[in-house]
């Protein structure tokens, strides 16, 4: 944030070159990513990467709310799943017109013979692609409307949409008939034609996830830079003070988990793409809880540092578990416990700070600032730490 | 008929019951510390694990061994107070006044209880002990020296990866020389089995129906836990102080109240009828590496729905949950509105167990927007802290 | 003072210089051990081995963590044993099998992830693993893209027969539909059934509902709940007013909830003798789980039990037991898994070769008809790619193990469609007939 507010003090020119500057390494970056990274690894391996970049996508959403506006959402693979779902409907309707039966399988397998009336609009395309983006950030809209309206926050907030979380694991898993229930929905074939799994499908997946990211990443950078940003850290640190200064902290806050969920959806979308398979499984606990572990290993309230620790954390999680099979949890639960407890700014907020100093004491230049910050004296720190407040 | 409704309320009140104890530490951890503890689950589990082991070294032991289960009670309050203690010494107390970041450390701590029961064995117990001893030993000597605040990290970044080399090799050392004795897993990733002493097998007749007797044990245990920690909160001067704590740190810290140790023995406490609570729910379900998840946001809505802070809340919270719930899955609801039709099909849709649990959290969800703190909302200035 | 400081300093560093020697001296004599070792007596191989290039790779993809953690784990066991035995008898062709395990984490994404890492990064030309319908389904296209081989160990709902997989589990008519039979005839025409919330337990009710219906028997009630739950309170209220007088309940259950329902079932009286269970998921590994005291009396259907009198079985429970130790118990799922391994070996000496993946389809079409003498007695591998099973029911009896009340004289053929539900009714599965012409495949097309 520091870095944000210094901002503000620059002229206007030297602003608009930073932001140059900045699009022109993303822009560097996505091409990387696009042009090299695929003559460096394995099909199998690109696939993984277009995974995690998908999942980058709703680390952004949760840094959006999580590290700016100060809400903690256990529930976002609810919206993720959602948006996984709308997408899958759409692929699950590509049934060849020569098939024996124009219903996905599984609904002739439980007797549903007739496509249910929601189904019918995702023969659009349209619809699908808005559907993925609408429908979690509709859901995520009235849910955040109905608990911040009571002004009910902090853990409260946590609690509650983990509990949501539960109402529609159990309501998906349930409805076989509907959404195939546990197995969820998978075996996808085309898309506009193209066979989903093919090597040169999957390579246009993954650039179209890379260029979502791009853009969300875009679209993060300017709510958070703008006044608006700034509102949400003020809520963030003091909801009661927001208020009293005049603003209504409800709306902007529906507001905000609305455009975090509709990330999360589409990020769940280009999962499923990518991965074949949406299932209610994604909406358990573990995994929304795992999502908000992104962004603390990478940086809270740094949108790089959450790309950065959605990418590390899961290929951390993919190589591990190769590896030793059996303790991937162990290592797990160390993370979130070293992460809290000696990393709380994540990668980037160690970097920021204590990376820098450690960087110029190696180059020799140890700076001296003319009023060293009451945080970083010793004594001080000693005093408080000591003696309590 | 009337044995009927007697059986419906009696279940309603065990279903409630099972709920109420297994939230009721984390009511007082939740409640008076303002600590989310997500691995209250996984303490459970520790206690109904404890249960496990306490049964084993019984049974040899004859006609003396149907009591084990008293014995378990205690067992797994001290050990499950114990790990409490030992997860706020080394955690939580770094946290307070982050109620997220807890609840992240926590979740963390309950990953690794589970890998833990899974994967512990005699080489593993070698291994942690050596590397507690090596490390925090090695610590202890450094600290003594008056330099200890510069050298801190280069004695951290020596002493680290030299006692994790040296348990590590220890303990494959162990694993060769021993072979499948020191290697293989105590419990395992498989359930155990818990078998309630046979005075608690069956249950007492009642027309055709049949109250069991583990059910009634629980509702008992859950009651005389409930006086137990009533009594403990407002009849003795260490719960004075946790009351003082929770209403004014600042305060009780001047008045010389040492709040540390409050907070430590509130945690214990709290974690040690999580272990009570996981004595408990081994005599009615399965004892494996995940019996604590089952429970974990179950008892979360009890003290949502009940209001944090206060025990009657809790109480009356989880018999609410419990009872809705038994009424719903039952389809009882469904049976009482034959007459309309549409709100019957309903209830119909909803009499699954699945499906009721569904309709119980969106219930608690409408409910909170007449009453957002809870039944039992705290008063006062701590509210907002 | 600063004697006292040169003290401490020399012990701290003294502490480091011998701990570091001890280091150093232990990595020093692992070598030694490792080498002692040959790889043949390793029942899994090392990555090393592999690189050698001698070895055939295997993968097994299977939950290490996670809520199936509990079932899996075992069948990895059983297929390491196979696999470990095939190894000391001089391997395939003389080429040592090398298994390379992954952890699906009971997780359906992580299990397709896993699958494509094994298949495109490891080269193996087989894998063993899969637990849950869900997880099959997950994998299910991927296999189908690389058009791969997997071997299935575990009984499941049917209604699939895909090119890819090789299912050794029972398909419903080798085990729920004969139970059923066998609960009409013996034990009562009125069934309550209870499952778990996810698939198998939804498409298991199904095919019951329908077989009672045709059979004249009646479900007077079905509830599911949710995986893990263990409350199950409701359930047996329901129950008791849906059976006042008794009757059979038909229990899909998996995993905790399983135990939850025997232990209150005898709290709330309703016992063995009025209120008979027959399960479909509760193996001698389960019954270790929830407490012989609950489950006695009660009844399961499996094709193998642990108590199958013959000698193949004693060789292979004798083995499991010496490489597991003593207090391990061996189930159906785990059998099938070691069936896996060995039809797949036979079809590989058959093939000729399986060491490279391009030799997959020589190998699947080798399968078809191998024979094999398996622990629960003769099997065969048919042109559905099911195998034909005996069908048996067994009785929980004190050492919690089961007592056999019932088995087919001669192994059931496997039927993958089912002909009780009508969507699927007629249809049937051969992959070696070609005259089949889309939209049907050979996986599902009408006719004998």
């Amino acid at each position: 944030m520091a870095a944000n507010l210094a901002l503000g003090g620059q002229t206007a020119e030297t602003k608009r070159r930073s932001l140059l500057l900045e699009a022109g390494i993303v822009i560097a970056i996505a091409l990387f990513l696009i042009v090299i990274l695929p003559l460096l690894l394995s099909d199998f391996r690109l696939n993984l990467m277009g995974r995690f970049l998908a999942l980058a996508i709703v680390a952004l959403g949760i840094d959006l709310i999580w590290g700016f506006t100060g809400l903690l959402s256990l529930g976002h693979g609810v919206f993720f799943t959602l948006g996984g779902y709308a997408l899958a409907m759409h692929l699950k309707l590509q049934i060849p017109a020569d098939a024996s039966s124009q219903l996905p399988e599984f609904m002739s397998l439980y007797g549903v013979t007739e496509l249910p009336w929601f189904w019918q609009p995702f023969y659009s395309f349209p619809f699908t692609a808005v559907a993925v983006l609408m429908i979690p950030a509709l859901l995520a809209g009235f849910l955040g409307y109905v608990i911040f309206r009571n002004r009910i926050r902090g853990v409260y907030f946590s609690i509650l949409t983990q509990a949501a979380t539960i109402i529609f694991f159990n309501f998906f898993n349930g409805q076989q008939k509907l959404f195939n229930g546990t197995n969820g929905l998978t075996d996808f074939q085309t898309l506009f034609g193209a066979k989903v799994n093919s090597p040169g499908t999957q390579y246009v997946y993954y650039v179209l996830t890379i260029i979502f990211l791009v853009a969300a990443y875009a679209l993060c950078r300017w709510i958070t830079s703008g006044r608006f940003g700034h509102l949400l850290v003020a809520i963030r640190d003091d909801e009661s003070r927001t208020r009293f200064t005049g603003y209504n902290p409800t709306g902007f806050k529906v507001l905000v988990f609305a455009i975090s969920g509709a990330l999360a959806g589409l990020a769940g979308a280009m999962f499923t793409l990518q991965t074949g398979i949406i299932s209610p499984n994604s909406m358990n606990i573990a995994f929304s809880i795992e999502m908000v572990i992104w962004v603390a290993v990478g940086g809270r309230a740094t949108l790089v540092g959450a790309i950065l620790g959605a990418l590390t954390v899961n290929f951390a999680k993919s190589t591990l578990s190769e590896k030793f099979p059996d303790i991937w949890l162990f290592f797990q639960g160390g993370l979130f416990l070293v992460v809290v407890l000696f990393l709380p700014s994540g990668i980037i907020g160690w970097l920021r700070t204590e990376g820098r100093n450690l960087w110029r004491s190696v180059r020799g230049r140890n700076q001296v600032a003319t009023y060293p910050s009451l945080e970083e004296d010793a004594e001080v720190e000693y005093e408080r730490q000591n003696i309590g407040d | 008929m009337a044995i009927s409704i007697l059986d419906g309320i009696f279940n309603g009140l065990s279903v409630g019951s099972v709920l109420l104890l297994a939230a009721l530490g984390l009511a007082i951890v939740f409640g008076l510390m303002g600590v989310i503890n997500m691995a209250h689950g996984e303490l459970m589990m520790l206690g109904a694990y404890t249960t496990f082991v306490v049964q084993n070294i019984f049974k040899p032991l004859g006609a003396f061994s149907q009591l084990y289960i008293f014995f378990a009670l205690i067992a797994a309050f001290v050990v499950a107070a114990l790990m409490g203690l030992v997860l706020e010494r080394g955690v939580i107390r770094y946290l307070y006044g982050r109620p997220l970041e807890t609840l992240l450390a926590t979740w963390g701590v309950s990953l690794i209880l589970q890998q833990f029961v899974r994967s512990v064995s005699w080489v593993l117990v070698v291994n942690l002990a050596l590397f507690c001893l090596l490390y925090f030993g090695g610590l202890w000597l450094v600290r003594k020296r008056p330099d200890f605040e510069q050298i801190r990290k280069l004695a951290i970044a020596v002493l680290l990866p030299l006692s994790v080399g040296i348990a590590l090799t220890v303990g494959s050392l162990l694993g060769k020389s021993f072979g499948l004795t020191a290697t293989k897993p105590w419990f395992g990733a498989q359930n155990v089995d818990v078998t309630a002493p046979k005075w608690l097998q069956g249950g007492l007749p009642i027309g055709g129906y049949q109250l069991p007797y583990t059910r009634m044990f629980i509702m008992l245990l859950t009651v005389l836990c409930v006086l137990g920690i009533y009594f403990f909160l407002n009849k003795t001067p260490w719960g004075l102080r946790i009351r003082s704590v929770t209403q004014n740190r600042n305060m009780s810290a001047c008045l010389g109240i040492p709040t540390a140790k409050v907070d430590a023995l509130t945690f214990a406490l709290g974690s040690g009828l999580a272990g009570v609570a996981g004595c408990a729910v081994s005599l009615l379900g399965s004892v494996g590496p995940n019996t604590g998840q089952n429970y974990i946001v179950n008892t979360f809505m009890v003290v949502v729905v009940g209001g944090v802070g206060k025990l009657v809340g809790t109480i009356v919270g989880a018999m609410a949950i419990g009872i809705t719930d038994y009424v719903i899955g039952t389809g009882m609801l469904s049976t009482l509105f034959t007459a309309i039709q549409p709100v019957s099909n309903f209830f119909a849709f909803f009499a699954t167990t699945s499906m009721a649990k569904v309709l119980v959290f969106v219930l608690i969800v409408v409910f909170l927007q007449f009453r957002p703190a809870g039944l039992f909302p705290q008063k006062g200035r701590t509210v907002d802290a | 003072m600063s004697s006292q400081i040169n003290r401490r300093k020399f012990l701290l560093y003294g502490s480091a210089t011998l701990g570091t020697s001890i280091l150093l001296k232990a990595c020093g004599s692992a070598p030694t051990t490792t080498t002692e070792a040959s790889p043949a007596a390793s029942g899994e191989a090392s990555p090393a081995a592999a690189a050698a290039g001698d070895g055939i790779k295997v993968g097994i993809l299977h939950s290490l963590s996670g809520t199936m953690a509990i079932s899996e784990n075992s069948v990895v066991d059983s297929t390491e044993l196979a696999i470990e035995e095939i190894n000391k008898a001089g391997g395939i062709n003389g080429k040592q099998i090398v298994a390379i395990k992954e952890d699906g984490a009971s997780d359906w994404p992580t299990f397709a992830e896993k699958a494509k890492k094994l298949i495109d990064e490891d080269q193996v030309v087989v894998i063993f693993g899969c637990w849950t319908s869900a997880s099959r389904k997950a994998v299910l296209p991927v296999f189908e893209e690389k058009n791969h081989m997997l071997f299935y160990p575990v009984q499941y709902e049917g209604q699939e027969c895909s090119k890819n997989i090789f299912y050794t589990g029972a398909a419903p008519n080798q085990q729920i539909e004969p139970s059923v039979d066998w609960l009409l005839e013996e034990k009562g025409k009125e069934f309550y059934l209870v499952g778990s919330d996810y698939v198998f337990p939804r498409t298991a009710n199904t095919i019951i509902k329908a077989q009672l219906a045709a059979k004249g028997g009646t479900v007077v009630g079905e509830d599911y709940l949710p995986l893990g739950s263990t409350e199950v309170t409701p359930i047996i209220s329901k129950i008791r007013s849906a059976l006042p007088n008794g009757g059979v309940i038909y229990n899909t259950m998996n995993g905790d909830s399983n135990v939850a329902l025997f232990k209150q079932m005898q709290g709330a009286g309703l016992t063995a003798d009025k209120y008979p269970v027959m399960s479909v998921s509760i193996a001698e590994e389960e019954v270790k789980a929830i407490g012989v005291d609950f489950l006695k009396g009660h009844y399961a259907a499996w094709n193998y039990f642990q108590t199958v009198d013959s000698p193949e079985n004693e060789k292979y429970v004798a083995a499991f037991k010496a490489k597991f130790g003593d207090d391990r118990v061996t189930n159906d799922p785990m059998e099938a898994a070691y069936i896996s391994v060995n039809i797949w070996k036979q079809a590989v000496e058959k093939a000729g070769d399986a060491g490279t993946p391009t030799d997959l389809e020589k190998v699947r079409t080798a399968a078809y008809g191998q024979k094999f003498a398996a622990p629960e007695g003769p099997v065969e591998m048919n042109n559905n790619h099911h195998i034909s099973k005996t069908v048996r029911i067994g009785e929980v009896r004190d050492d919690g193990l089961f007592e056999i009340v019932s088995s087919t004289p001669a192994p059931v053929e496997p039927i993958p469609w089912n002909q009780f539900v009508a969507d699927t009714k007629g249809f049937t599965c051969d992959w070696t007939r070609t005259d089949i012409k889309a939209p049907e495949t050979a996986g599902k097309f009408k006719g004998a």
